[in-house]
């Protein structure tokens, strides 16, 4: 049960992470459209960085 | 003529048809506990994530059809059969005095009887002999090489003509990819060094690439799902950055400039910690992507089965189908950018081994 629990939290900090990370792309963007490719370089980037972390956590857990 | 009709037609037929048990959708409903199925779907699946000495293609009643690959034992002598003779654990295979059985994914010794002993937890004791197989990952690293070779020996062979020259066919997907390897990860990163890393990290980006996708066909591999594979890729890296790091690395490392004596000795258990982590992250984020995407694909074509009383035959093989296209993209997606990913944390990691600063 607590296995459940663990894996919902992941979620949660995962989805917080990169829901930041989108909206600040997104202004970004916004700004400055001619430096989109380069913005959503980065964001993917980081993307997956996250998801390794989530990812890493959701398999050390089970 | 190939026109767009005709290429997406062909596509459909292809994607829609690629599933790992399509070949036992045939099957009649099979009245049972939904127990006993969903455990055995759990036991399939398992299986299909770990290597075999065994390559099973399909299962057809009880009988497993596949073709067997040669088992190579080093054991006071080189040995060498056909994996057929274990019979999937049920057989001991006698070869110059030693006896040798399957159980569970290993070969262990064992006597004239068979007999493995376990420990408290049901772990075999016995020994094993050095397990040199052809395995399925292996064959499945044969054949990405292949592939490889094929593809970039006729880019090579284009080139040699005239540095300008274009290439024709399977040529020009691979030559955005090269450019955008160098051009977008190589050169930004590592500077002007960048030709000697080069090999590195274009062989990098595409063994990723071809074992992912050749995760995705009906075939069964699932070699980057393997975490040893991964462990040798982060391995590969680290043995890179840590052979050609200059002074200035292992400055930074292990007496970071330019801050008060009690943080240097307090930053050095950290960076040396952190030398070991970089790599790290890198293996666990490409074997749990891998794994959890086959995972996923193999559940929810499992709904054909688990769900065949409440929806009809019909009905749970549409949503099943629906659902496993709609992850198979997102797969596809996560086949590349998780090749992506490792080249250009590789050619970041390379970058700060190798940069040269302007000192303080």
């Amino acid at each position: 049960m607590y296995n459940l629990i663990g894996a919902g939290l992941i979620v949660i900090g995962a989805g917080l992470g990169l829901g930041k990370i989108g909206g600040s792309a997104m202004e970004a963007i916004a700004r400055q459209p001619e430096a989109t490719n380069k913005i959503q370089t980065a964001m993917i980037i980081i993307g997956a960085l996250l998801e390794g972390l989530a990812f890493g956590a959701l398999i050390l857990g089970k | 003529m190939i026109n767009l009709k005709r290429a997406l037609l062909v596509l459909a037929v292809v994607v829609l048809s690629a599933s790992p048990i399509c070949l036992l959708a045939n099957e009649e409903v099979r009245a049972e506990k939904p127990n006993d199925k969903s455990k055995e779907i759990g036991e399939y699946i398992n299986h299909h994530l770990q290597d075999d000495h065994f390559f099973s293609l399909y299962k057809a009643g009880e009988e497993t059809v596949g073709f067997p690959l040669p088992v190579i034992l080093v054991d006071n002598g080189l040995k060498v059969f056909s994996s057929s003779k274990l019979q999937h654990g049920k057989a001991v295979v006698e070869m110059d005095g030693q006896f040798y059985k399957y159980y569970h994914g290993k070969i262990y010794k064992t006597d004239a009887a068979g007999i493995i002993n376990y420990d408290d937890k049901h772990h075999p004791t016995n020994t094993k002999p050095l397990d040199f197989s052809i395995t399925k990952n292996v064959f499945g690293l044969f054949l990405a090489a292949f592939l490889m070779f094929v593809g970039f020996l006729s880019l090579a062979k284009t080139y040699k003509k005239g540095s300008s020259n274009l290439p024709k066919g399977f040529g020009r997907v691979l030559e955005p990819l090269v450019l955008y390897v160098r051009d977008e990860m190589a050169i930004p990163n590592i500077g002007h060094r960048y030709k000697e890393f080069m090999p590195y990290l274009l062989s990098v980006f595409f063994l990723i690439f071809t074992l992912n996708i050749l995760g995705l066909t009906p075939i069964g591999f699932n070699v980057t799902g393997n975490i040893s594979i991964t462990v040798c890729l982060a391995l590969f890296t680290f043995i890179v950055t840590t052979i050609k790091a200059n002074k200035d690395y292992w400055k930074h490392i292990f007496w970071m400039p330019g801050v008060p004596v009690p943080f240097k000795i307090i930053l050095a258990p950290i960076e040396v910690l952190g030398m070991f982590t970089k790599p790290f992250s890198l293996m666990l984020r490409l074997f749990a992507n891998i794994t959890a995407g086959h995972s996923v694909i193999m559940g929810l074509i499992a709904i054909v089965y688990l769900f065949q009383t409440q929806l009809t035959v019909g009905g749970s093989i549409g949503i099943s189908m629906l659902l496993t296209l709609v992850l198979f993209f997102l797969e596809l997606l996560v086949a590349f950018l998780q090749a992506f990913i490792f080249t250009m944390l590789s050619s970041l990691f390379i970058g700060m081994a190798v940069e040269e600063h302007a000192h303080h």
